[in-house]
């Protein structure tokens, strides 16, 4: 909190709806001008609602928004952005055919006295925020050609591009690696000592206390708590969040059969991967760690048939099968679940139903015609929501009316639907809050029991090192090496990721 | 009891239901306007008008569906129709009898149909070229190649009973009308019932969650394509049986825009993922009550193509405001 102690931002009994569903009941929360505001909950609590109603893109239906001492009114992102407020979104906002500064003064271009576009002047100012964030990227860099976390960076970029007052960070670090997360958090501070406003929502708990002076937890779209953050532990948090007692994070590992039932070998994708082979044996959980562009989604694609691989076998029980396309894959046994929850996972029109049998339809067609049976479908989706407890009021309810975490459920429930040998699970818990973590882990964790092979990609460490019987450690599409037992640990994984001991790579 | 019919009115999908609504009101409205519209002459002559391009606009409804377009369908009746007739005229020829041929002239015009669709499929999915191109290529190149068989004028049939069974009733109501409901009901019945259905949606959606839910795209799209030609082609066959003959510069003029707004005011979205077949036929009466009353009112035939255009607007400025 700075001494001034002067509220930048105060709302006065803001409530949400959608369909009569109350999204957001009564929420009374202070933002102080200076401070990082620290907003946490689980899936569905109304965080994301909440960032976009002082964004602009959603009206609240009852209550005030008071900015800088007046009432206003935020019609829209416009609005928004010319009080102050900038957003940074949760799912990327950029266009792929343009450049970096194109991207970031979209809607707010530098115009030079005739009309014409000023190339030289946004290259300049690019230049110059690229560097205060400690990143190199070229200011004419196309975004297709860059990296996811890259991509983040460039979004930064433009949140800050404008001289925003208040910024909103919805889960930034999500797709960051921990040296990323570093530069982002010294830029924060930077931002901070500017005089710039930041709310930061966060499912990690470990960021929230570092980077946050305040922190506000939401539970069911009520604000249950709020204190500055010297005077909470992280478990205190963690239980104001579930509203109960957190039990233990990981379940028990449980050891493998010995048997193998799934095995590459020389794997090459044309300048993504080189020679990736690894077995992967019948109830194993298969890690697969690197730092993000390490050739892991790759991987997992290649396997799926999505990508053409150049060379490469694989073996399912011991016996050499031709995938060449997701539908190969699927028959065989294999099913992926995406990292690009929107972009390649759900549907966000179809229903929670209609998506969890997508990849399985055939199996609910009856009778000579061949028509889909609702009846079978409605009670296998009932199965899955019970069994993955997806929050949901109906299973006829499309998708873009649920919240992230209960969308990765729908993902994961479709993934396992079609009962797979092996499933390839790339970040499975991406942009889900803790409790719903903990649920993911589970259900994976009683999968393999049942026989399940998981081929476990992340970019958590913790939950790589807290569910993986073993780990594969991947960089520039080669893997650098494998660890298991008691080898699985931080320091191990980041040696092999990385080629440099941990010491020696932070400055 | 109050809060039973609130959740019911919930449930109604407003926007499924907006096409019959607005044919509702233009019923009502032109029978005010017009004592003859309500004669059941008078409404069988308009649904057979609207049946060529109606069932056209059903097939188009599953290529918007699935996300693409398909400009070609007018010219590729004029083309099969030609087809059709000169390949009956032939046989009559050569084997004299008329039953033997009439059914070589359909099935040559019905083969054409579902090749042609299917070409225009391949060169969308495996040539990825796209849909607005590809068919605005053969758009044109069949619409000349019906020009060059039939010298731009007339191919008449030398069969007398071809241009019957396309002028029958059956229990009053006209054939076409007849196959545009039998092609609604089956169309309906996939696009809900099936797994082609759902997976039509899903790449009209989003193609890349399809690929990854191991949907074949490239084979979906095909089958709308083929299923479009084809569908062209009975309309085809049922506008040379009324006529007994091929007009190669006029079949079928102007189709593409017919059915493509029948299938936008039936609530179907440009951008595909979902639709209705039943919005699209009421989509299709819609149009032709509006001709209708256009005539019967007096109004110039060449101000007609206005109206038609601010009804198309005006449907998708009404169903933006409900998004």
């Amino acid at each position: 909190m700075t001494d001034s102690n002067e509220c930048l931002l105060k709302t006065f009994g803001i409530c949400k709806e959608f369909s009569s569903v109350q999204v957001l009941k009564d929420i009374n929360i202070e933002v102080f001008r200076g401070e990082v505001l620290g907003i946490i909950g689980e899936n569905g609590a109304g965080k994301s609602t909440l960032m976009k109603i002082f964004s602009g893109i959603y009206t609240p239906t009852s209550g005030e928004i008071h900015f800088e001492g007046k009432k206003v009114v935020i019609p829209d992102p416009l609005g928004a952005k010319n009080l102050g407020i900038s957003i940074l979104p949760q799912e990327f906002n950029l266009v792929d055919d343009l450049t970096v500064y194109d991207n970031i003064f979209l809607g707010s271009e530098i115009r030079k006295r005739s009309g014409l576009l000023d190339k030289t002047r946004m290259m300049e100012r690019t230049t110059q925020l690229l560097r205060e964030l400690e990143v190199e990227i070229k200011p004419d860099e196309k975004i297709e050609r860059l990296s996811t976390a890259q991509k983040q960076m460039v979004e930064i970029c433009k949140a800050v591009a404008t001289d925003a007052k208040l910024l909103i960070m919805d889960e930034p670090t999500t797709i960051l690696n921990r040296y990323e997360v570093d530069i982002l958090f010294s830029l924060m501070r930077r931002l901070k000592e500017q005089g710039t406003t930041i709310i930061y929502i966060s499912h990690k708990l470990k960021e929230v206390k570092a980077i946050c002076s305040r922190v506000v937890v939401l539970r069911d779209g009520e604000v249950v708590f709020t204190e500055t953050i010297e005077k909470i532990s992280e478990l205190e948090i963690a239980q104001r969040m579930v509203g109960r007692e957190l039990s233990q994070v990981f379940p028990e590992k449980r050891a493998p059969r010995p048997e193998v039932i799934f095995e590459v070998k020389d794997l090459s994708v044309p300048r993504m991967l080189y020679d990736v082979s690894f077995q992967l044996r019948k109830g194993e959980i298969l890690g697969f760690a690197g730092l993000a562009d390490a050739g892991r989604t790759e991987l997992g694609e290649a396997i799926f048939g999505v990508r053409k691989r150049s060379s490469g076998r694989i073996f399912m029980n011991g016996e050499e099968v031709d995938i060449r396309s997701p539908k190969e894959a699927v028959d065989h046994g294999i099913d992926y679940l995406s990292e690009d929850r929107q972009g390649a996972g759900i549907l966000t029109s179809f229903s929670v139903a209609q998506n969890i049998t997508l990849v399985s339809l055939f199996a609910y067609c009856a009778s000579f015609l061949k028509f889909i049976v609702r009846k079978k479908e409605d009670e296998a989706a009932r199965r899955h929501k019970e069994r993955f407890n997806i929050k949901t009021p109906a299973l006829n309810v499309k998708l873009e009316y649920l919240s992230g975490g209960n969308q990765q459920k729908v993902s994961l429930a479709k993934s396992i639907d079609p009962a797979p040998k092996v499933l390839i699970a790339n970040e499975p818990t991406r942009g889900v809050d803790v409790a719903a973590k903990h649920e993911i882990y589970r259900f994976i964790n009683s999968l393999t029991e049942g026989g399940l092979s998981c081929i476990f990609i992340s970019s958590e460490q913790e939950e790589i090192i807290g569910m993986c019987h073993r780990v594969v450690v991947m960089k520039e599409g080669r893997i650098m090496g494998t660890v298991q037992g008691q080898e699985i640990n931080e320091e191990q994984i980041m040696f092999l990721a990385t080629g440099v001991h941990e010491g020696a790579a932070r400055r | 009891m109050n809060r039973n019919i609130m959740v019911l009115l919930r449930r109604i999908q407003y926007e499924k239901i907006a096409p019959f609504v607005a044919l509702a009101v233009l019923f009502v409205a032109s029978s005010v306007l017009s004592p003859y519209f309500l004669q059941v002459k008078n409404l069988l002559n308009i649904l057979r008008q609207v049946s060529y391009s109606g069932m056209i606009a059903l097939g188009m409804t599953f290529v918007i569906i699935s996300g693409g377009i398909d400009l070609s369908v007018g010219s590729l009746a004029a083309f099969n129709a030609s087809m059709g007739i000169l390949c009956l005229n032939y046989l009559m020829n050569k084997l004299g009898n008329e039953y033997l041929a009439m059914a070589g002239g359909i099935l040559t015009a019905l083969l054409l149909g579902v090749l042609s669709g299917a070409l225009n499929g391949f060169l969308i999915t495996r040539g990825k070229i796209a849909p607005f191109i590809v068919t605005l290529g053969s758009m044109a190149i069949f619409r000349s190649l019906a020009l060059f068989i039939g010298s731009a004028g007339e191919i008449r049939s030398v069969s007398g009973r071809y241009g019957t069974f396309g002028m029958e009733s059956i229990l009053f109501v006209p054939v076409p009308v007849i196959a545009m409901i039998i092609l609604g009901v089956v169309l309906t019945l996939v696009l809900n019932n099936t797994r082609y259905g759902r997976y039509l949606c899903a790449v009209g959606s989003n193609v890349r969650v399809a690929v990854f839910s191991a949907i074949n795209v490239n084979r979906i799209k095909l089958i709308a394509y083929t299923l479009c030609g084809l569908i062209v082609s009975v309309s085809a066959v049922m506008l040379s049986s009324r006529f007994n003959a091929v007009s190669t510069s006029n079949l079928g003029m102007g189709f593409e825009l017919d059915a493509i707004a029948a299938v936008i005011i039936g609530g179907t979205p440009l951008t595909g993922g979902r639709g209705t077949v039943w919005g699209t036929i009421m989509g299709a009466i819609i149009l032709g009550i509006i001709n209708n009353m256009l005539n019967m009112l007096g109004v110039s035939p060449y101000l007609q193509g206005t109206v038609k255009g601010l009804v198309i607007i005006g449907a998708v400025y009404i169903q933006g405001q409900k998004a």
